[in-house]
């Protein structure tokens, strides 16, 4: 069931549009910002008031990357893995947080505290290495910058 | 009117990189092009004229003449009902980072922009279509269009000249393809963000239908400078016969990657050694990709060319998105072509096969040539692959912007890919 809140919300979105299809992943987005994640029950709910259909929501949700699928940990932690901060040094910024949270791409901490998930560029090329964590962006990456960032989330 | 209208898309940014808000953009001289345009009744014809006067084009990678993509938006009674304006804030080139400085930065310079853009096509709703990634620009974006419309400059009969325009943002669900016009048309109509065929052109068929003009960020923000202080400025701001400032950046291993205001047909030398302060110590230039992951690859001998879309196109590359990325000989040229190609592969929306299927196919041999399997006959498989991302033989432009680093990845660095599979290795591991 999608919450008051949740419906208040996509109906806000819902009046910039002249058809209700199209708050598809604004309300992906609501959803997901509310409870980490989007379940297959998130998505039936969401075709239902928007009267859509199941695949049609399951279609674009798998679509775009911003929208997880799957359960994350508390904090998502994204590291940019393309051009200028593959130069830059993004393989041993990827092995210090391998190292350092004990998971790979796609994996969450046991205490559920952190998931690694590879993103492009960030738009940051200039203070590459980059990586956000979760609104926040991370810059000109050292392992020390690494562990202090890390450590605010809790 | 004061200030140094050198770079008048900067100026007014605060060096401690907090936000131009409503109050100090007025007071540097904001908002005066829309109140111009709507208050001495300039007609929608003279504002499209005085941009295509002013040689403005396009800041998101194509560089198609702005005034002329106005023109083609059909006018009139029998026109569908409403038209659109939608400016591109999806800025997912690998390598590109100029649009996020003018939203979190100027945003009411963004603003109105759109505003008289909407106003040159007679659009009755703009979007702002963001990547989701961007959560400050966002943030300030959003504070930016309240205040907007908290002074009337949004909304119904902007200052009493009968006017009104809606001005909405959209957070994207993040994916490459969405940044192509027409797979953003999709993305915002909340479908994927699959590209439509072409034509017709979102001009005279876009957004649910609708006459719709899609431009960049950078372009928009020139907009209002060039109603202020007309064509002939805008047009002498350049060196060459582009006319305006580019924001232009370097990243990679120079001493001072950044990105600079400066005028259209400033040689990639001078922003390179002068701006960027040339290679780090030790380290020497190779090449660079003058606009995104998507342009070809440019070596030393052509770095006394001009930035601008002519002189680029002349040397076998392209402006793209203007933000270079440097090449040093401590890298591997091979290394950054498999990191392009594994990018532009994953990024496929998936529709046409030479796309989603040659990439796949491509980044397989560049992954295999860099862990020190490449085969003989790999570099002709590649050279036939890229061949069939020619434009026309794909929906979008996508894979022919695939082609543009690998085709001249091949040309330039050949010896390094030949060594590879000589080798079975990579020389720089
Ligand atoms: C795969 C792909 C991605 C693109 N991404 C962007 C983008 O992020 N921002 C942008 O302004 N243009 C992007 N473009 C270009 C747009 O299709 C379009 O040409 C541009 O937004 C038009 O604006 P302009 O004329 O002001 O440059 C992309 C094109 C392709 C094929
Ligand atoms: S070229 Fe690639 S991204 Fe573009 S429409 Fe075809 S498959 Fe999709
Ligand atoms: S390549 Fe990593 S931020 Fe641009």
């Amino acid at each position: 069931m999608l919450t008051a809140e949740e419906i208040q919300e996509i109906e806000t979105e819902a009046e910039h549009y002249p058809k209700r299809e199209a708050v598809c992943i604004d309300a992906l987005r609501i959803v997901q910002r509310h409870r980490g994640w989007v379940s297959d029950e998130n998505v039936r709910d969401i075709a239902e008031h928007l009267r859509m259909s199941v695949t049609d929501v399951d279609s674009v949700a798998t679509f775009y990357n911003l929208i997880f699928r799957k359960p994350v940990g508390r904090h998502v932690v994204m590291i940019c893995d393309s051009v200028s901060c593959w130069i830059m040094g993004y393989d041993r910024v990827r092995t210090h947080l391998r190292e350092r949270l004990g998971i790979d791409y796609g994996q969450t901490t046991s205490d559920n505290r952190f998931t690694m998930l590879p993103i492009v560029c960030l738009g940051c090329c200039d203070h590459a290495p980059a990586m956000m964590v979760d609104r926040d962006l991370h810059s000109d990456l050292t392992p020390q910058k690494i562990d202090a960032a890390i450590e605010k989330y809790r | 009117m004061t200030g140094n209208y050198d770079k008048p898309l900067t100026e007014r940014m605060r060096p401690d990189g907090s936000v131009v808000d409503l109050q100090a953009y007025e007071r540097a001289g904001g908002y005066q092009a829309i109140r111009k345009v709507l208050r001495t009744g300039v007609t929608p014809t003279a504002v499209i004229e005085e941009v295509q006067n002013s040689n403005l084009r396009g800041r998101g990678g194509a560089g198609f003449r702005t005034g002329l993509k106005w023109s083609f938006v059909p006018r009139g009674k029998n026109v569908p009902d409403p038209t659109y304006l939608i400016v591109n804030a999806d800025e997912m080139e690998p390598g590109t980072f100029k649009d996020r400085l003018l939203m979190e930065r100027d945003p009411h310079q963004l603003i109105e922009g759109a505003m008289v853009a909407a106003f040159a096509i007679e659009a009755d709703i703009a979007y702002i279509f963001l990547r989701g990634e961007y959560t400050l620009a966002a943030d300030r974006l959003a504070r930016a269009i309240a205040e907007a419309y908290e002074r009337h400059y949004l909304g119904k009969n902007i200052f009493a000249s009968g006017y009104s325009l809606e001005l909405y943002l959209h957070l994207s669900g993040g994916r490459y393809i969405c940044g192509d016009e027409t797979g953003l048309l999709n993305a915002l109509e909340g479908k994927r963000a699959n590209p439509r065929s072409k034509p017709p052109f979102p001009p005279s068929v876009g957004l649910f239908g609708k006459p719709t003009v899609v431009n960049n960020v950078e372009t928009i923000s020139c907009v209002p400078h060039i109603i202020n202080r007309g064509a002939r400025w805008f047009l002498g701001l350049g060196r060459t016969q582009d006319g305006g400032t580019k924001l232009f950046g370097v990243s990679g291993k120079v001493k001072r990657p950044g990105l600079w205001e400066l005028p259209m047909g400033t040689t990639m030398r001078e922003i390179l050694e002068e701006h960027a302060g040339g290679m780090l110590d030790g380290l020497n230039f190779r090449g660079l990709l003058p606009g995104g992951a998507s342009t070809d690859f440019i070596v030393e001998k052509d770095l006394d060319t001009a930035m601008d879309f002519s002189a680029l196109a002349k040397v076998g590359s392209r402006m793209g998105t203007g933000t270079m990325i440097v090449l040093d000989d401590r890298t591997c040229p091979v290394g950054m072509t498999w990191n392009l190609i594994h990018f532009f592969a994953q990024e496929s929306c998936g529709f046409c096969t030479p796309c989603w299927s040659g990439l796949q196919w491509a980044e397989r041999i560049l992954k295999s040539m860099e862990e020190g399997h490449g085969q003989p006959g790999d570099l002709d498989k590649l050279a036939f692959q890229t061949k069939m991302w020619a434009p026309g033989h794909t929906v979008c432009a996508l894979a022919p912007g695939a082609a543009e680093p690998l085709d001249s990845a091949l040309k330039h660095f050949r010896d390094d890919f030949e060594r590879h599979i000589r080798e079975h290795r990579c020389p720089w591991r």
